[in-house]
């Protein structure tokens, strides 16, 4: 009795954040898996110890810090938000006046990161609360287009106040990973150059990969937590019931505040990380498609379960990198000559001016799409594809090739 | 305060009414555009509860037909060279609407029909998604340089009365009005009662034997080709001088606020949302400049009709024309 996975004898062994063994010896697994990546000691993994490849993975670990905000918002509490990315502006520049330097035409502190990482979550968190007051007086579709319209309004702010961006198209440089206790000239610990930790020689690339990991388990953790205490049963019945939920005393426009706000935070701190890591941000970034970027994440992975996020993360962002080599794969056969693969991609490729295709491996306006159009594209269709055919993004799929396996060899 | 109140009085009278009228004028045949798309989405959203966020980028492509039809391969001008120039030309205007109007239905079977009833995220983002798709493929087709539309009005301007009206913006002005008077007729014709009927309560429509999908499809096909028309007139003098191009499908997204303002699923709110939108952004964009006004930065007057929109829904969260929506546990 006592070995059955399923059996909680305990209210709070049920609550637990992995209740079974299974899923505590494959989170454990996992994260062990992810740690050692930059080592590239795991045999057919090695690939990814590449720079090219840790940087990716690294993007992974900010956007998904940045769904897992949305999570709250939309996932839980059942609001649905197209102004994710205002918020990461938000929380970009709050980072980039605290911890950037000033110049004749831009404010900046040069405070630590210690200081401008919490406090960017911790504004936009501010922010947030402020404007969630004004957007929770309207409901479903219109919420929508109120969020869209912050984005849009957001955009215009960042590009006005050129003091804190740098301005439209020109952007400012963001402070590092680097760790000072003050503004001491050399960093306690700098993430942003190449040197050896405990006798390791390791690239900036390995080091900041590892730092967004760490960041990225705290918020995992994080949003676990707040799924499984009374604030997170309270958004959950919110976004099923609202009015039932206010029936049975959840305080309904107080929960949405504290979900917005939230939700905000995740995204603040996001930004901070985004602008550190890509070192230059240009207002027109917190656009329309950042915030389509969140959402899209969301309903790939699998509204509502954290699992389906981080899933979700990693699929949307990985994404254009296996487009681009797949279209050079494409390209390659091309011009490796006669045959009959090279005659089948040939259909799909355009190499000139004369030759039709879907996609383009020149630049210019040859006919086809070029590979950010085609990536573009095939997001979309995927987006689509999801929702139509699999609802329950790609936590569905897992859950149902567990549930096959479960009872293997029998159909049920 | 001071400063603009000493330029407003140094511009002097007949200037100052000059300027009034011309931003008048200017807005009101933006508010025509803004109109047409709004009522393209108030009308999609009334019958099948899905808004459509691919607005735009059906409306680009709308315009990207209109302008491959007569100035590349001019279709159906080539065949009826008997007629002059600028007939011409607004036939392959009416083809590249009814082609766009294809598209619409097309987009409805393929993408909208399998998502209704799903939960509103999830419909929302699936017009998202086609937007993304089809404005891609639009800016492919486009190409790197915008399109010129060969209108025949080219930036042709008149005088009527204080205010320089360009001949295009009397042309949208007219087209628009003809348009509602057709949406209206076509709300008292059988289809369009069999329309407001699934609008109204979609199973007892069914019950009456009137096909849904059929309406679905319908509305899809007029949305698009609302959308079209409204394309095609953002993308001439003296909205966009040089054709249509990428940014054509960003000119649908002001037509959002428009629909807010005016309520979802009110057609009045639309059309009177579209104008009350398209003066907004005109005034903002001729009175709040110069130095007095430097602080606003660039691009004020495009963010204008979502403050407005923001205000509106603060003092009525429906909008102004739209029903309250009657919740139960």
């Amino acid at each position: 009795m006592r070995n059955r996975p399923r059996l909680f004898v305990t209210y709070s062994s049920e609550m637990s954040l992995l209740p079974t063994w299974t899923q505590k010896t494959a989170a454990f697994v996992f994260l062990a898996i992810l740690v050692v990546i930059p080592f590239g000691v795991i045999p057919g993994l090695g690939f990814l110890s590449d720079n090219d490849w840790l940087t990716i993975l690294s993007r992974v670990a900010v956007y998904a810090i940045g769904a897992l905000g949305l999570h709250i918002l939309s996932g839980l509490a059942g609001q649905v938000s197209l102004g994710h990315a205002f918020f990461v502006g938000v929380g970009a520049y709050t980072a980039v006046v605290l911890g950037g330097e000033a110049s004749r035409t831009l404010w900046g502190l040069a405070l630590p990161i210690w200081i401008w990482l919490p406090a960017s979550g911790l504004v936009a968190a501010l922010v947030g609360a402020l404007i969630a007051p004004a957007a929770v007086r309207v409901r479903g579709i219109y919420l929508a287009i109120v969020t869209l319209g912050l984005v849009f309004i957001g955009e215009w702010i960042f590009r006005s106040t050129v003091a804190m961006t740098g301005g439209a198209q020109a952007g400012r440089e963001f402070p590092g990973f680097a760790f000072r206790f003050w503004k001491e000239e050399t960093p306690l610990i700098d993430f942003s150059a190449d040197g050896s930790w405990f006798g390791i020689e390791m690239t900036s690339e390995a080091k900041t990969y590892l730092l967004l990991l760490t960041f990225l388990v705290v918020a995992i953790i994080v949003a676990k937590n707040i799924q499984r205490t009374r604030i997170g049963r309270a958004f959950m019945s919110i976004r099923d019931r609202d009015i039932a939920a206010e029936v049975m005393g959840v305080a309904d426009t107080r929960h949405k505040v504290i979900a917005f706000a939230l939700s905000s935070a995740f995204a603040g701190m996001t930004g901070a990380l985004l602008g550190a890591f890509l070192g230059r941000l240009i207002p027109e970034g917190f656009s329309l498609l950042m915030s389509i970027q969140f959402v899209a994440i969301l309903l790939i992975g699998g509204l509502g379960t954290v699992t389906g996020t981080l899933l979700g993360a990693a699929f949307v962002i990985i994404l254009p990198r296996l487009v681009q080599d797949f279209t050079g794969l494409l390209a390659s056969t091309v011009e490796s000559g006669n045959g009959f693969l090279s005659a089948v991609s040939g259909v799909f490729v355009s190499t000139g001016m004369e030759d039709p295709g879907i996609v383009s491996t020149l630049p210019g306006t040859s006919p086809g799409l070029n590979v950010f159009q085609l990536n573009l594209v095939l997001y979309g269709l995927l987006l689509i594809g999801f929702l139509i055919f699999e609802p329950l993004g790609l936590y569905g799929i897992w859950i149902r090739i567990r549930n096959y396996w479960k009872a293997w060899p029998f159909t049920y | 305060m001071i400063v603009a109140a000493l330029t407003f009085a140094q511009a002097g009278g007949q200037d100052a009414a000059e300027k009034l009228a011309n931003a008048t004028s200017s807005g009101i045949a933006l508010g025509a555009i803004y109109a047409l798309l709004a009522l393209g989405l108030v009308l999609i959203y009334k019958a099948t509860q899905v808004l459509n966020f691919a607005h735009g980028a059906i409306a680009a492509l709308g315009a990207f037909f209109a302008a491959y039809l007569a100035t590349v391969i001019n279709f159906p001008g080539r065949y009826v060279t008997f007629v002059p120039t600028p007939v011409q030309w607004v036939l392959s205007a009416i083809v590249a609407v009814l082609l766009t109007a294809i598209v619409g239905l097309v987009l409805e079977r393929l993408a909208i029909r399998p998502m209704i009833g799903e939960p509103l995220f999830s419909v929302v983002m699936i017009t998202i998604a086609l937007d993304i798709v089809l404005r891609t493929i639009t800016d492919d087709l486009i190409g790197s340089t915008p399109r010129p539309l060969g209108d025949p009005w080219g930036a042709d301007v008149v005088n009527i009365g204080p205010a320089l009206v360009a001949k295009t913006e009397i042309a949208t002005l007219v087209v628009t009005i003809i348009t509602l008077v057709g949406i209206a007729l076509f709300f008292r014709s059988r289809y369009g009662i069999a329309m407001r009927a699934t609008a109204f309560d979609q199973e007892a429509a069914m019950a009456q034997g009137i096909s849904t999908g059929r309406i679905f499809a319908m509305a899809w096909a007029i949305g698009a080709g609302l959308a079209a028309l409204a394309g095609i007139f953002s993308s001439v003098y003296p909205r966009s001088a040089l054709g249509v191009s990428g940014t054509t499908a960003f000119f649908a997204f002001r037509a959002l606020p428009a629909i807010v303002i005016g309520g979802l699923d009110s057609i009045t709110g639309a059309v009177i949302g579209g104008f009350i939108v398209g003066l907004a952004e005109t005034y903002a964009g001729v009175y709040l400049t110069g130095s007095t006004w430097s602080f606003l930065g660039v691009g004020f007057s495009g963010v204008m009709p979502y403050i407005v929109m923001l205000v509106v829904l603060l003092i009525r969260p429906y909008g102004l024309f739209g029903t309250e929506e009657i919740r139960r546990v």
